[in-house]
């Protein structure tokens, strides 16, 4: 098995601020798969890239007592494709994921090109929440001829990270986050027997479909999605119980799948064991690869840690830097020990 | 099975006399999903003198296979759907007159009013509707839905037809100068022109063509041959909207989807697919190349058979190509015939330049 160490604080927020300042909507994962790939290559013993696009890096060999365990975190965003450039050179474009125009209005673009943009908007009747088909990409561009990108170009929200102490806020927290747990967990898995396949997969933000084909490949006998959920803490918010910084979350249901109560349990176990605090996820809607992995081929016990997540799809999504350490903690502890469900 | 020898390194595609009886053939057949036996027999004695194998799956996909003859060929599966929007009989209320419900995405608008063909046998009949001399003003501002209309067979149609058996537009496919006005153009052009290529396979694919079923009901057929292929590219030849008339309002038209006669539609998104780049980019330069007409289709929601092959088992580069088409899932859309030609033209040209590196990521 290839080295191990553990990642310190500075260089876990570099690797964050790195990842979610890359690029990278559903389908052109090109550019963070190289990023990601760049912060694993020297502690995975094998990696692949699959015919969709997934990232996969085994650590470790199965061995007596040991398990085929899939660890999945999503390495797309949400973002827009252009589908028109008109005569003045401004762009109608198409959601990628789940946009909301609210969260547009203002912001800014940055395509796979380097092409830079901002959102704006048609003259609104009275206080009417403006739909995505009335919103436009201005790109500096005086008309179709000189615009630099056209039909079919793709790009994402651009914001830098921002460090607030106990709190991290960036675009993409959804998923680059989970990305950076798994990477820090590669990072750290010691000897044990299980064989533990890291993926980082792709277009989960348009229907979970990289880790459909990603579970079919490695046939996992274990599988763990890493994802953000929603919290419940903010003025006025949704009932939801999770908060920021009161420990990474144990996902009992979402709206794609019911994760299997015997990997609910060992989580549990593995948090006391080791007095990580942690809360219990209930999310109303919403899902994350967990539902592929569960579903593959003959069916996979799967479970799901979560990170609480404030904004989620705006582009200021902020998390708490201890559920972020935490949550690697609780990974590395559960990945590195023989695995009983019961 | 012994393979028709025919030239294929000079491949050019036309819409001659004989190529135009094929597809009125296929046009005029009854096919609505679920159903899709006379499509199936029809694609079934086009390809067999020139197939490898030919095999109809569990659910009706008919799975056709062409070897190429280069080393080293990648296996490229290429779907184009059997099936056709349409509707079934649900309730024989006695004298001909049947309730039915609609099969696929139509439009209950464009029902009333439209002759109509039901079963194996085609028995023609109508989808009435009260006559306008009887309506009030009120009633003619309200659409019918399929539950207020009734299929009409006309007295003795009760025996010629039951519950369950589907029924589609009776109409027949007709030459209009440039144009060609039918039903079931989609997906009919597509299953026309996988014929052809099965014909006409260059050397260096293996050429898997799935002529699927119950592709309007939710990419089902697709799924399943996907499969038993088992590729390593998938591309779906389907059909997609133009909606390419000028605004009556004077707007500028930005919401077009595709164009008529701007030559085949390639893929970027749809509701159930994200286009591959490295097929997309292939597809692109090879029309630029061979000086073919092409058009990106606008990204917007809907899907095909792509949506369910790119999922299928470790995964599979996909992308699809489509023939534009005004007034799709109606009794009467109109197409291009160039378009079509051009569309054959693009695929065969891309499958000839095809060969392995297209696989290859830059980054690792």
């Amino acid at each position: 098995m290839k080295k191990n160490r553990q990642l310190a604080q500075d260089e876990l927020l570099n690797l964050l601020k790195t990842l979610v300042e890359t690029p990278g909507p559903s389908g052109s994962e090109s550019t963070i798969r190289a990023t990601v790939l760049a912060n694993i290559k020297d502690f995975a013993d094998e990696i692949q890239t699959d015919a969709l696009g997934n990232l996969i890096a085994r650590k470790g060999t199965r061995k007596e007592g040991g398990k085929r365990v899939m660890v999945s975190a999503h390495m797309d965003e949400i973002g827009l494709m252009i589908t028109h450039v008109d005569d003045n050179g401004f762009a109608r474009f198409l959601p990628i994921g789940g946009i909301n125009a609210l969260t547009c209005l203002g912001g800014r673009v940055l395509f796979m090109n380097g092409t830079r943009g901002v959102i704006g908007v048609e003259r609104l009747e009275g206080t009417n929440i403006p739909t995505l088909d009335k919103l436009f990409i201005d790109t500096g561009a005086t008309s179709r001829e000189d615009s630099k990108v056209g039909v079919g170009d793709v790009c994402g929200f651009e914001r830098p990270f921002l460090d607030l102490g106990q709190r991290l806020v960036a675009k993409s927290m959804d998923n680059r986050v989970s990305a950076a747990v798994a990477i820090a967990a590669l990072h750290a898995l010691p000897e044990n027997p299980n064989e533990v396949y890291f993926v980082f997969s792709v277009q989960e933000e348009v229907g979970i479909r990289g880790a459909i084909t990603a579970a079919y490949g490695v046939d996992p006998e274990i599988g763990m999605a890493l994802d953000v959920t929603r919290t419940g803490d903010t003025p006025k918010s949704a009932k939801m119980e999770v908060s920021l910084g009161k420990g990474p979350a144990i996902k009992v249901r979402d709206s794609s799948f019911i994760a299997d109560p015997r990997i609910v349990e060992w989580m549990i176990r593995e948090a006391k064991a080791q007095n990580i605090p942690y809360q219990m996820e209930v999310l109303e809607a919403g899902g994350t690869d967990g539902r592929a992995m569960q579903l593959t081929r003959a069916g996979v016990p799967t479970g799901c840690l979560s990170l609480g997540c404030r904004y989620i799809h705006s582009p200021s999504e902020m998390i708490d830097r201890s559920d972020l350490v935490n949550a690697i903690a609780l990974l590395v502890g559960l990945l590195s020990k023989p695995i009983i469900l019961d | 099975m012994a393979k028709n020898k025919k030239d294929t390194q000079k491949y050019v595609p036309v819409m001659g006399e004989e190529e135009l009886a094929l597809l009125t053939k296929l046009s005029n057949a009854l096919a609505v999903s679920g159903e899709e036996q006379e499509v199936r027999a029809i694609v079934k004695d086009e390809v067999t003198p020139f197939a490898d194998s030919v095999e109809t799956d569990t659910l009706g996909n008919l799975l056709v296979t062409r070897h190429g003859t280069a080393e080293k060929r990648l296996r490229v599966m290429i779907a184009a759907h059997m099936d056709e929007v349409g509707f079934m009989l649900v309730d024989d209320e006695g004298n001909g007159i049947f309730e039915f419900r609609v099969v696929g995405g139509v439009d209950e608008r464009q029902l009333a009013g439209k002759s109509i063909m039901v079963g194996r046998d085609h028995v023609p009949g109508v989808i009435g509707a009260k006559a306008i001399h009887l309506t009030t003003p009120d009633e003619r501002k309200q659409t019918l839905r399929a539950d207020q209309l009734r299929v009409d067979l006309g007295p003795g149609g009760s025996g010629k037809a039951k519950v369950g058996d589907r029924g589609t537009f009776a109409t027949h496919l007709q030459v209009i100068g440039p144009s060609l006005r039918g039903k079931a153009l989609d997906d009919r052009l597509g299953v026309f022109n996988l014929i052809q290529l099965v014909k006409h396979a260059p050397a260096n694919v293996d050429l898997l063509a799935a002529f699927t079923v119950q592709e309007e009901v939710g990419l089902r057929g697709a799924r399943v041959a996907a499969y038993s292929f088992n590729p390593q590219i998938g591309i779906a030849m389907d059909s997609t909207p133009a909606h390419d008339l000028p605004h009556f309002d004077g707007e500028s038209n930005e919401r077009y989807n595709t164009r008529l006669d701007g030559g085949p539609a390639i893929y970027l998104m749809d509701g159930a697919t994200i286009g591959d780049r490295r097929l997309v980019n292939w597809l692109v330069e090879t029309a630029q190349a061979e000086g073919i007409p092409w058009q990106f289709r606008q990204p917007n929601l809907g899907g095909t058979d792509a949506g369910a092959i790119h999922k299928t088992r470790a995964g599979v580069p996909s992308v699809s190509v489509s023939v534009p088409q005004r007034y799709l899932h109606s009794a009467a859309g109109l197409v291009r015939i160039d378009d079509c030609v051009n569309t054959l033209r693009l695929m065969w040209h891309a499958l000839a330049r095809l060969d392995a590196s297209i696989l290859l990521r830059q980054e690792n």
